[in-house]
């Protein structure tokens, strides 16, 4: 639907910069999501005014103001919802949905249901903290069992859901995870989830130093992560681990299980295939420490956008009986003249 | 009534003239009472009178036959002089079952046509009905009313013989049997529903073969059976000329957005969620896709809301319809179109009572909710239309005001005028006002908040447009920058200025309409669906030589500008609402007069009769 005419003019990274002060604390993981977004804008080839984004209500739900593109800061939960009308009024615009965990999966958690199902063709930007930030540091629905948080003095007695996981559930057509300290692949990942057709869902591990500081540390720390950092690749085995110990995954039936590069032959190694659906489920279940946690795009595969198939129902109703007319709508059926 | 004896040239039994009726139709609600209602009022209507309708359905889908709860009704007035109302009494009850007879008897006048199936009337829904005995035996029963003892299931089987039809198949005719019996005692012609039966069933000619027969044996029986003396007429009533049709509230507030999306040009995306009893509003949209209205079915009221603000902000016309427990979830979203200053438009189709309350029932209790019932202060505009056509005009209003003034707008339609019907006379679009709509596209001197000097709105911009782009949000801002600010006094200024554009509507409110004198001893003050019980109260009540006048508001929220001057002409004021009171608490405190609340909360209209009541007591209570 898209009617741009003229090559956009080439944009770099300053472009998308706005005028207004960043607000996160210093040290925020949301400084390097929103380099990596800006840097990684001007390659997605579209005029900046066609860009909106959308987000609800949080730490992370600040980042339209600092997108020299249009913006809505909306209501803690409910952009995924803005942003479907949105895209229903208006199919020509680029539309980016920015949430974080508790906005996207607790207050909100319906919402991103009913967007993922219906394959709305937004970019939906998790950034995933594991802690309610902007409130000051209650826990999440992603924090993990027994988190000691202000409102959680004795450990935290719910069970965290892992996004990935939910999307996958809810119908998703494109799910990734990355992670805020790794620059170069965020920006590579979060490029291709802004070139999806249909609703795309990436979780960022984002770090909040101030209320839960090295949440992700696993992912972080250099030694850990060698062990538990899962890189996927379409097409290559799974494989981590030490360069002289290269570990992978294998399937046996839907049951994964971790073996020794060295002891397996490479027949029996799981290969990437991110088309495949039921390979996702299995891939977004997997966490640390039993197995590695996946980074990279776990499943895209292609459908017919909700907005799309709305829009062809008019175009076919439009075609077969012509555009409406109010005057002759208010005459038909029974009617009766009197005088 | 004033009844004349006319000589029919063509009936064989005599015809009495009457200027108009109330009839209700009552069965189980798998006896089809609302077609048999509807088509009723069409064949009034065609005869030229002027009618209202009331639909009343059992919540329950499937309600269990016979049983009190299962029962389903349709009433109308129709008569040779204007009708406002369905009618408060009975002048003749068709009562399918002892079910119905139980729950509707009351309602019959004195002297009143009761028409039962006897058929119906046997042990099983004697004792479902909760009657001891067979309440047909009774011979008080004959005594009150004019009783007609129709075996209406077996004349309608006689009727179908030879078809090829199941007994359940015939028998599920009944009800055009009815229909015949009372076209023919009204004279209403059965023409329009023989049409009417065609074409529903053109897929199936053996039904619409036993349905017509059916309705016409009716129509024979009343002409040929011993038991019905005479039938009654009724004049065409004076209407303004013109191209009438019938029209439910829901089905005005649909083809408003229509007239509006056409007029403006504009995307409209309508967002809902089922509820009763906006429902219809939902569905009746869904079918008119070649109008650029774009229909979501949301997974909650907050999404339906959430979507229209982002369709808003998209530039598009955003708009919604639920009922009270949905409008209270919609808080929340309306506030973000209350301070990002975007237009949008809520229907809300009150109903009865807190939480579910009486879902299928009617009520004006949401008033209060809608001027007030959300965080902080947040001014809306708060339109109500009086009867089901005047929702057309309501809902276009409310489209225009949104885009002008870019704020959002509620109105309050409610279960009456949702499901009631008038005929209406078909208004030319052209003659609709004018919906000027600009997008701002000029970059020079642009702040997302810098204001009309006449409006007080800010610009409409469409992203998309380049050298515009900016970001909006909750979070209160700079006055004109559009920037997120804490400042005490802006936070000040910004809630006056939302208070002001909101009040500023005042400009697009015409003249107060008085019905009847210019001063007097007392004013009726109503606003919604009452306007007809309120209008046809006060006019009798003039009849007898009264000061008595009323208004009618439309606009709630701002008030008419000319409404201050108008109450202080009478002595007394007096406001009936189908609530505690909630309007007359704003007429008190906004003009400190003494006005007086009229309430009854029983899920139903106001009836003519009490407020005429009303009246009179307020007069003989006069300081
Ligand atoms: C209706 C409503 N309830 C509660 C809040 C308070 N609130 C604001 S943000 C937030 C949690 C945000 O957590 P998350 O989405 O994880 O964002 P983060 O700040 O961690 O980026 C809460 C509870 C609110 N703004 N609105
Ligand atoms: S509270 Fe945490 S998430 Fe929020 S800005 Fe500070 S560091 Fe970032
Ligand atoms: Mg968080």
């Amino acid at each position: 639907m898209s009617e741009i005419t003229e090559a956009p003019k080439k944009y770099t990274k300053k472009d998308f910069e706005s005028d207004q002060d960043v607000r996160w604390c210093p040290g925020c993981g949301d400084y390097a999501i929103l380099s990596a977004i800006q840097k990684m804008m001007p390659d997605l080839g579209i005029p900046r005014e066609n860009i909106v984004f959308i987000s609800g209500i949080g730490c992370s739900s600040r980042f339209p103001y600092y997108m020299n593109t249009y913006g809505f800061h909306t209501i803690h939960g409910r952009a995924p919802a803005i942003a479907t009308g949105l895209r229903l009024a208006r199919p020509d615009l680029k539309v980016f949905v920015v949430t974080g965990d508790g906005d996207g999966l607790s207050i909100g958690g319906n919402h991103l249901l009913h967007v993922l199902r219906r394959n709305v063709n937004v970019t939906i930007l998790l950034f995933n903290n594991r802690i309610y930030g902007l409130t000051k540091g209650q826990y999440s629905p992603t924090s993990e069992l027994g988190k000691v948080t202000k409102s959680s003095p004795a450990g935290s007695a719910d069970r965290p859901v892992s996004p990935c996981a939910f999307a996958l559930g809810a119908g998703a057509t494109f799910v990734a995870r990355t992670v805020d300290r790794n620059v170069a692949y965020m920006e590579e990942t979060l490029r291709r989830a802004a070139q999806h057709h249909g609703a795309a869902f990436v979780e960022i591990l984002q770090n909040c130093n101030v209320y839960n500081d090295l949440a992700w540390n696993v992912l972080y720390d250099r030694e850990s992560k060698i062990m538990n950092e899962l890189r996927l690749e379409h097409g290559k085995p799974l494989l981590f681990g030490p360069v002289d110990d290269r570990h992978g995954l294998v399937l046996e039936g839907a049951t994964p299980r971790v073996v020794r590069v060295k002891d397996a032959p490479e027949s029996v190694l799981w290969v990437h295939d991110d088309g495949n659906t039921w390979k996702a489920h299995v891939l977004s279940q997997l966490w640390a420490p039993d197995f590695p946690i996946p980074i990279g795009i776990l499943m895209q595969v292609e459908a017919p956008a909700y907005e799309e198939v709305l829009l062809e129902q008019e175009r076919a109703a439009i075609a077969e009986r012509g555009p409406g007319d109010v005057a002759k709508l208010l005459v038909s059926g029974d009617t009766w003249r009197i005088g | 009534m004033s009844d004349a004896v006319a000589s029919p040239a063509t009936a064989a039994k005599p015809r009495r003239q009457l200027d108009r009726a109330v009839v209700r139709f009552a069965g189980d609600s798998g006896d089809g009472m609302q077609v048999t209602g509807e088509q009723f009022a069409t064949e009034a209507a065609w005869a030229g009178a002027d009618l209202v309708t009331l639909p009343n359905f059992p919540a329950e889908i499937r309600a269990p036959a016979g049983t009190l709860f299962g029962v389903s009704s349709y009433q109308l007035q129709f008569g040779s002089r204007r009708v406002y109302t369905p009618g408060d009494r009975l002048d003749c009850l068709v009562a399918m079952n002892p079910a119905a007879l139980k729950v509707h008897q009351r309602d019959l006048k004195d002297g009143g046509l009761l028409i039962v199936n006897t058929a119906a009337f046997e042990k099983k829904n004697l004792d479902r009905a909760g009657y001891t005995g067979n309440p047909l035996d009774d011979p008080a029963l004959e005594d009150h009313y004019r009783l007609h003892k129709v075996d209406i299931t077996r004349l309608t089987m006689d009727a179908l013989e030879g078809l090829p039809l199941n007994v359940k198949e015939k028998e599920r005719c009944k009800n055009f049997f009815s229909l015949g019996l009372v076209s023919w005692i009204y004279t209403r012609p059965i023409e329009p529903t023989v049409a009417w039966i065609t074409k529903r069933f053109a897929k199936n000619p053996a039904f619409a073969e036993a349905n017509t027969r059916a309705l016409k044996a009716g129509y024979h029986y009343g002409e040929t059976a011993e038991i019905f003396t005479e039938c009654y007429g009724i004049e065409p009533a004076e209407m303004p000329p013109g191209l009438y049709r019938s029209i439910t509230g829901n089905r005005a507030l649909a083809w408003g957005i229509l007239a509006a999306a056409e007029r403006t040009k504009l995307t409209v995306v309508y967002g809902a969620y089922p509820i009763t009893p906006a429902s219809d509003v939902l569905h009746e949209i869904s079918l008119h896709k070649r109008f650029g209205v774009r229909a979501i079915q949301a997974e909650d009221e907050i999404a339906a809301v959430g979507a229209i603000v982002g369709a808003a902000f998209g530039g598009a016309i955003g708009v919604c319809a639920s009922s009270g427990p949905g409008i209270a979830l919609k808080a929340e979203g309306m506030n973000l179109a209350v301070m990002a200053e975007l237009p949008i438009v809520i229907f809300d189709v009150q109903r009865a009572g807190p939480s579910t309350g009486l879902p299928t029932k009617t009520e004006q209790a949401d008033l209060l909710m809608a001027l007030y019932g959300r965080n902080s202060e947040s001014p809306v505009v708060v339109l109500a239309p009086m009867t089901p056509g005047d929702c057309f005009f309501v809902a276009y209003e409310a489209i225009r005001i949104a885009l002008k003034y870019m704020v959002p707008v509620i109105v309050l339609s409610d279960g009456y005028l949702a499901s009631g019907a008038e005929p209406w006379l078909i208004p030319d679009p052209k003659t609709l006002p004018d919906i000027p709509v600009s997008f701002r596209t000029n970059p020079e001197g642009f702040a997302p908040y810098v204001r009309d000097e006449a409006t007080l709105a800010r610009p409409w911009v469409r992203p998309g447009t380049a050298g515009l782009e900016h970001r909006i949000g909750g979070l209160e801002k700079e006055n004109i920058t559009g920037n997120v600010s804490y400042d005490a006094d802006n936070h000040d200024l910004m809630v006056r200025l939302r208070a002001e554009k909101v009040r500023r509507v005042a400009q697009e409110i015409p003249p107060t309409t008085v019905n009847g004198p210019a001063a007097g001893d007392l004013l009726v003050v109503g606003w919604g669906s009452t306007y007809g019980t309120i209008t046809a109260a006060v006019e009798e009540v003039q009849q007898s030589g009264k000061a008595v006048a009323s208004v009618h508001l439309r606009h709630l929220n701002p008030l008419p500008p000319d409404l201050g001057q108008i109450l202080r002409q009478y002595e007394r004021i007096l406001v009936p609402e189908v609530n505690s009171g909630q309007l007359v608490r704003i007429l008190r405190a906004e003009y400190l007069v003494d006005a007086v609340g009229f309430n009854r909360v029983r899920g139903l209209p106001l009836s003519t009769e009490e407020v005429r009541e009303a009246i009179d007591q307020l007069l003989k209570d006069k300081r």
